[in-house]
């Protein structure tokens, strides 16, 4: 069917006003994909300007090799420490505030300030206070009895503790997600379930809170996922991925293969396989979000 | 039908109503300590800013300094060391960053909402996949890409992988769509050129999608480490961020200028946060991905 | 069954006061409306009354058992909400069974997975569902038991939230606006239905509702609220006919009752400079309040008026038509008299056979309009109903 003038001119505007936009998406989204796939396949560095195809070799030694295994490992036991934590936190936070609107703005500010704040430079504070011989964590331990921990300086513990500092500046972002769902749940519930008889807090929790707060609380699990895979600005700052690689989480791995030691062919192996697990995440919450809420 | 016992053996009331209240005044105690705790690092921070480096780690802790060395610390930070380029910097890189985004995302956003052309199904998914691709995983060949052209350690460097913000483009499409057909078609009655009906009726619309969304970009990249650790090299152009990296060292010998200048990297954001609280709320939630 | 009783309840938010003392004795098998414009005080009594909210002052008395002390659940009572408030996420039958759950099993037997393993859930699981089927197949929503909430339309979300009531053999049955999110024609269908499940169950209903007409035509008494005070209590036909104030003839009545100013000159009524054949015990300025049926048109061939009409002692005044709205088997007409060419007045009349929209009556717009003394209702100039008589019969007013 011929269009007709105004949609010839409706199409051209419309062309004038994505070209901005679809040009910076060429040059830096597609073009960039396109050239690590294919950096992928070679062992390309930025020293020299020969190359050679090498097929899915990178990807091979990613199997082979301990550092792949050794970062996903550490990524994978800093998550299960954090996730549960501040997903758990964030959720009895959050119910506690909307429980108590009169104190509502001020616990906001409070929880939610390390959110907002520069994690890098959070980060020496947290150093500071995680400081093994006079750190105030440790001097606080002291005086209830408990001896002092190497809280970033023992290979055991590392992990937890970069969790712990993540986890002060997560809570308050789950709590915020986490209140906005429950203000979203009909006042009307409640009343209809003390009634019913589900007036103890587990009963209420059980047969409204919870339900209700299903898509809030999957977007929640799979968005923190996602962020804690992509743990990067702690451990630069701070342990540079020791004590003896014990916290050389995926994405500093991949950060030192590529603009350390100019492996970029591999590194671009590591960024896809990166990119794979997140897509992994996103098609997982996609699906969850779409799912038809219940009215 | 079921009988309900009308008062089955429960406890006095009174004392049931005063048990309840204990608990509740009890969550209220703990809920504040938990607040206290979630900033006391920032409270430490501040306090130690103010004070003699051998004082800063002091067995003894106090929040109030003993000697008050604020002033000197304050002083160095911002007339002696390049604290005050650093800030610039990063306020040249986000602010340079938030207006080309919203100059492109606002236009195509626009289109891909309300305008039919041929494509436009294409662009959009092109939009939603690049929502999943962070800079990790594209930084290596926009990095040779910038090595290639000579602009490493530049603004432009620094600013240019951000140009485009596929989230942008979602949102206020997302936004866009909700604004009714029925008022562009009146507008266009009315004998308003389309670019008006941009500027005159949707741009005003969307003030609170923009808002939020610059909050949520000037926050993220004002924040953000990995790509300025990539592309900057000299001092002069380092970020904030980036200086807490390289002045690291630094903390061996003066912790009290160190923390004043954490102080001073960390106060804007914080700052802004206090005045916008909703806001920012709003914006840095806005993908629900932090950081 | 159960007795209500409400001595001198009151409730404040902050510094507003929404219950000033409120006082109300709802006998057993009665169904009172408390009617009002929102923010009158009518939906924080009757969460009162349902324990969701405690009052400042004053008793709750169910059945001679003070409860202000006790929760919801052990007030013996139902609630049904404006939005129904059903459990998105169970099941039709699911929300029905919730109270019996509730109420039959201990908190171990309701966690989630208890139900597999649990004694106690599976002695009483059958006599619950028993009962639920029994109230779904009375409600006629037997069908829908498996169906979501989402799934229903909006008079069968209704049946499922009087379910969810009825199924724990409630004393008290309360009602907070339940019709509101329902359109014209099921709201006079879901009113029937309930003025049915009264007469059927003999319960005691509390019903809240911004709507007159709902108030009007389900109550056995309607207590009608203004900010946090009962303006009066009483029969429906009461509160029409007998108003104890103004505020009470305007908003009981549609279309609203017309209100002009009169005076009353050595203690009879003078409308529009004219004496009526009526006697009040003031003098001065007074309201005068004129139902729309108790006006008539004076030659009006098409019109019925009511066959009481006294010509004997009418008065009669130029009216001015301005619309006239046809509903089919009565007319409104709307005009003013001339001597009050800014009130508004609404007449209503019947319609008879002979009615043609292009005959003499619905041409014409000057009209003559005939006044009925014993019709009238006087207030004072505070809006206090003032007691009349006339020189026919002593009344207080209509009969």
């Amino acid at each position: 069917m011929a269009s007709t003038a105004a949609e010839r001119a409706q199409a051209r505007l419309a062309y004038g006003l994505v070209a901005p936009a679809t040009f910076l998406i060429l040059i830096i989204y597609i073009v960039p994909i396109a050239v690590v796939i294919g950096m992928s396949l070679t062992d390309y560095t930025l020293i020299s300007d020969y190359y050679e195809f090498t097929g899915l070799e990178n990807y091979t030694r990613m199997l082979d090799e301990e550092p792949f295994r050794n970062a996903l490992w550490n990524t994978f036991v800093y998550a299960a420490f954090l996730m549960p934590l501040a997903f758990g936190l964030g959720l009895v936070i959050a119910i506690a505030i909307q429980e108590r609107q009169q104190f509502r703005s001020i616990l906001e500010v409070l929880y939610f300030l390390p959110v907002t704040a520069t994690l890098t430079a959070m980060a020496l504070v947290w150093a500071a206070l995680m400081d093994s011989r006079q750190g105030v964590l440790n001097g606080t331990l002291e005086l209830v009895g408990i001896p002092g921990l190497n809280w970033l300086g023992s290979e055991a513990l590392v992990l937890f503790s970069l969790a712990i500092i993540s986890l002060w500046a997560l809570i308050g972002f789950n709590m915020v997600l986490f209140l906005a769902g429950l203000t979203a749940i009909p006042k009307s519930l409640y009343d209809a379930a003390a009634i019913d008889g589900a007036d103890g807090a587990i009963d209420k929790f059980l047969k409204v809170t919870w339900p209700m707060l299903g898509p809030t609380a999957m977007f929640v699990a799979v968005t923190n996922s996602i962020t804690a895979f992509k743990i990067f600005d702690t451990v630069a700052v701070l342990t540079q991925g020791g004590p003896n690689r014990a916290s050389e989480v995926y994405l500093y791995l991949a950060y030192l293969e590529g603009f350390e030691y100019f492996n970029m062919g591999y590194s671009a192996a590591l960024s896809l396989v990166f990119l794979a697990i997140i897509f992994a995440f996103a098609l997982l919450q996609a699906l969850v979000i779409d799912r038809k809420v219940h009215y | 039908m079921a009988d309900i016992p009308a008062t089955s053996a429960a406890p006095a009331p009174s004392f049931v109503l005063w048990r309840k209240r204990m608990w509740f005044h009890a969550g209220t105690a703990a809920l504040f300590l938990g607040g206290l705790i979630m900033v006391f690092p920032f409270v430490w921070m501040v306090s130690s800013s103010l004070k003699p480096t051998d004082e800063v780690f002091d067995s003894n802790f106090s929040l109030i300094p003993r000697t008050f060395a604020g002033w000197d610390n304050y002083t160095k930070v911002l007339f002696e060391q390049p604290y005050l380029t650093f800030l610039m910097n990063s306020f040249i890189v986000c602010a340079g960053i938030l207006v080309v985004q919203l100059l492109t995302a606002v236009p195509a956003a626009y289109a891909l909402a309300k305008l039919k052309f041929r494509g436009s199904t294409i662009l959009f998914g092109a939009v939603l996949a690049g929502i999943t691709i962070p800079i990790n995983v594209t930084s290596i060949p926009l990095y040779v890409g910038i090595v290639r052209v000579g602009l490493l350690d530049t603004y432009v460097a620094m600013m240019f992988p951000f140009f485009i913000s596929v989230f942008a483009i979602f949102l206020f499409r997302q936004f866009f769509k909700t604004f009714p057909d029925s008022i562009i078609q009146a507008a266009r009655v009315d004998g308003f050129t389309e670019i008006e009906i941009i500027l005159r009726l949707i741009v005003p619309s969307a003030v609170p999608a923009i808002a939020a969304f610059s909050v949520f970009s000037f926050v993220a990249h004002w924040n953000d480490l990995y790509w300025p650790l990539i592309v900057v090299q000299s001092q002069d152009k380092m970020t904030a961020t980036l200086s807490m990296l390289q002045y690291q060292s630094a903390f061996d010998n003066d912790y009290g200028g160190a923390f004043a200048g954490a102080t001073v990297i960390t106060a804007p954001m914080v700052i802004a946060f206090l005045f916008a609280r909703q806001l920012f709320i709003r914006g840095i939630t806005m993908t629900g991905v932090k950081g | 069954m159960a007795e209500l009783s409400l001595t001198d309840i009151r409730k404040s938010f902050g510094d507003t006061e929404v219950l000033k003392g409120i006082s109300l004795t709802v006998a057993d098998g009665e169904f009172v409306s408390l009617v009002g414009q929102s923010g009158c005080g009518k939906s924080t009594l009757l969460r009162i009354i349902a324990g969701l909210e405690a009052p400042d002052a004053g008793e709750i008395v169910i059945d001679g058992q003070p409860v202000n002390d006790l929760p919801p659940k052990m007030r013996n009572i139902a609630m049904v909400f404006q939005d129904y408030a059903l459990y998105p996420h169970m099941s039709v039958a699911e929300n029905l069974a919730m109270p019996l759950i509730m109420a039959r099993l201990p908190l171990g037997a309701r966690l989630p997975l208890m139900r597999l393993v649990s004694p106690r859930h599976k002695a009483e699981r059958p006599g619950i569902m028993a009962d639920v089927e029994k109230v779904a197949a009375q409600l006629r929503i037997d069908h829908l038991l498996d169906r979501r909430p989402a799934q229903l339309s909006g008079g069968q979300r209704q049946r499922v939230a009087l379910g969810r009531a009825l199924v724990r053999d409630p004393k008290l049955f309360l009602m907070d606006e339940p019709l509101s999110n329902l359109d014209a024609k099921l709201r006079v269908q879901v009113r029937k239905d309930i003025a049915e499940l009264h007469d059927s169950s003999g319960l005691t209903f509390v019903y809240v509702t911004h709507d007159q007409t709902e108030a009007m035509t389900m109550s056995t008494r309607v207590a009608l609220m203004q900010s946090g005070t009962f303006l009066q209590v009483g029969t429906p036909n009461a509160l029409y006919t007998q108003p104890e104030r103004l505020d009470v003839a305007r908003f009981i009545g549609s279309p609203e009752i017309n209100n002009l100013p009169g005076e009353a000159i050595a203690g009879r009524v003078h409308l529009a400079g004219r004496p009526l054949d009526l006697q009040v015990p003031v003098d001065g300025p007074i309201q005068i309040g004129i139902r729309p049926e108790a006006l008539a048109v004076a030659d009006a061939p098409g019109l019925i008026f009511p066959a009481e009409l006294d010509r004997g002692h009418l008065t009669e005044l130029p009216f001015k038509k301005r619309l006239l709205e046809d509903l089919g088997p009565e007319l409104v007409l709307h005009g003013s008299f001339s001597h009050f060419p800014d009130v508004d007045i609404r007449i209503r009349a019947q319609k008879s056979s002979k009615f043609r929209l292009d005959g003499p009556t619905a041409s014409r717009t000057d009209l003559d309009v005939l006044v009925d003394p014993d019709m009238i209702l006087v207030f004072d100039a505070q809006g206090e109903r003032l007691t009349t008589t006339s020189r026919m019969q002593p009344v207080e007013g209509v009969a």
